[in-house]
């Protein structure tokens, strides 16, 4: 009946429990100094990663992008994405609400040592970008037999 | 005295844990929302949603946009940094009377979410011919 008039659906108290788990996070369970590379948390585009014994695989989410625009380097560790966002919509027209990112974007992040920059494998579906990088045989977990 | 109260916190501690792995916090997807003359178009991020997870519901005057993730994840893998931590997208938005809400359109394209709200037709501004005399 009032969702017309409430126009801000912010409830105050979600600001207070994110500042709460931001404080949590920075300086409760974060004794430790952070990467040099490392973003602030909300940096476009969200990033998960996780490992296996074989690969390191990188998903970036980040809908509606040109794949073929997307410039992805491998330097050592260091992995590196950026490329561009086009802005939504016609410029007259009238906004409610501008949320969704746009403009220009990089991301870097640093990987484990043992990352192989010659095997990368990239694929973009439904607006995820996955990134599997191969680790060195050397790195990975063998098997000790017992004679 | 000591003990009970102990107990009692634990309790509630544990019932809170228990909520929180039976569903994490859905995301609230970023959007774009702008309006034209015909109608109300809104844009929204849902990334890793493909047309099959997505669900949309108009329950009176309220939309609701409902997604889940869907990424391919290799058998046991370990975390090692996770900006996004739940897989599903949730956001409801309450729509005024003059949008005809039979007449939705939704299309979703690497993880964008097209809807566009036409207004009723007697809603939308009507430009008044002059005849002439």
């Amino acid at each position: 009946m009032f969702g017309s008039l409430m126009n801000f659906e912010d409830n105050p108290f979600d600001d207070f429990r994110r500042i709460q788990q931001d404080f949590d996070q920075w300086f409760g369970g974060w004794p430790w100094p952070t990467s040099i590379r490392s973003a602030a948390r909300g940096t476009y585009p969200p990033v998960n990663v996780g490992t296996t014994p074989e690969h390191i695989d990188v998903y970036m989410f980040a809908a509606g992008l040109d794949p073929k625009t997307l410039d992805i380097s491998l330097h050592q560790n260091l992995l590196t994405v950026a490329g561009e966002r086009p802005a939504s919509g016609e410029n007259d027209a009238g906004y409610y609400r501008k949320e969704r990112f746009a403009g220009n974007f990089r991301r870097s992040l640093t990987l484990p040592e043992d990352a192989d920059p010659d095997q990368v494998n990239a694929r973009y579906t439904d607006g995820v970008l996955h990134i599997q990088i191969k680790r060195r045989e050397a790195a990975r977990p063998r098997q000790i037999t017992v004679n | 005295m000591a003990t009970r109260t102990d107990v009692s916190t634990r309790k509630s501690n544990q019932t809170q844990t228990q909520e929180r792995t039976a569903e994490p916090t859905p995301l609230r997807p970023p959007v774009d929302i702008f309006e034209d003359s015909d109608g109300i178009t809104l844009l929204a991020d849902l990334p890793g949603v493909s047309k099959d997870r997505l669900s949309m519901q108009v329950d009176h005057d309220t939309l609701m946009i409902q997604g889940d993730v869907q990424i391919d994840m290799p058998e046991g893998m370990a975390a090692m940094y996770a900006d996004v931590r739940s897989t599903r997208y949730r956001r409801s938005f309450a729509l005024s009377k003059e949008l005809a809400t039979d007449d939705i359109e939704a299309s979703i394209k690497d993880g964008v979410l097209q809807v566009r709200i036409p207004k009723r037709m007697e809603a939308r501004p009507r430009k008044i011919e002059v005849q002439p005399y």
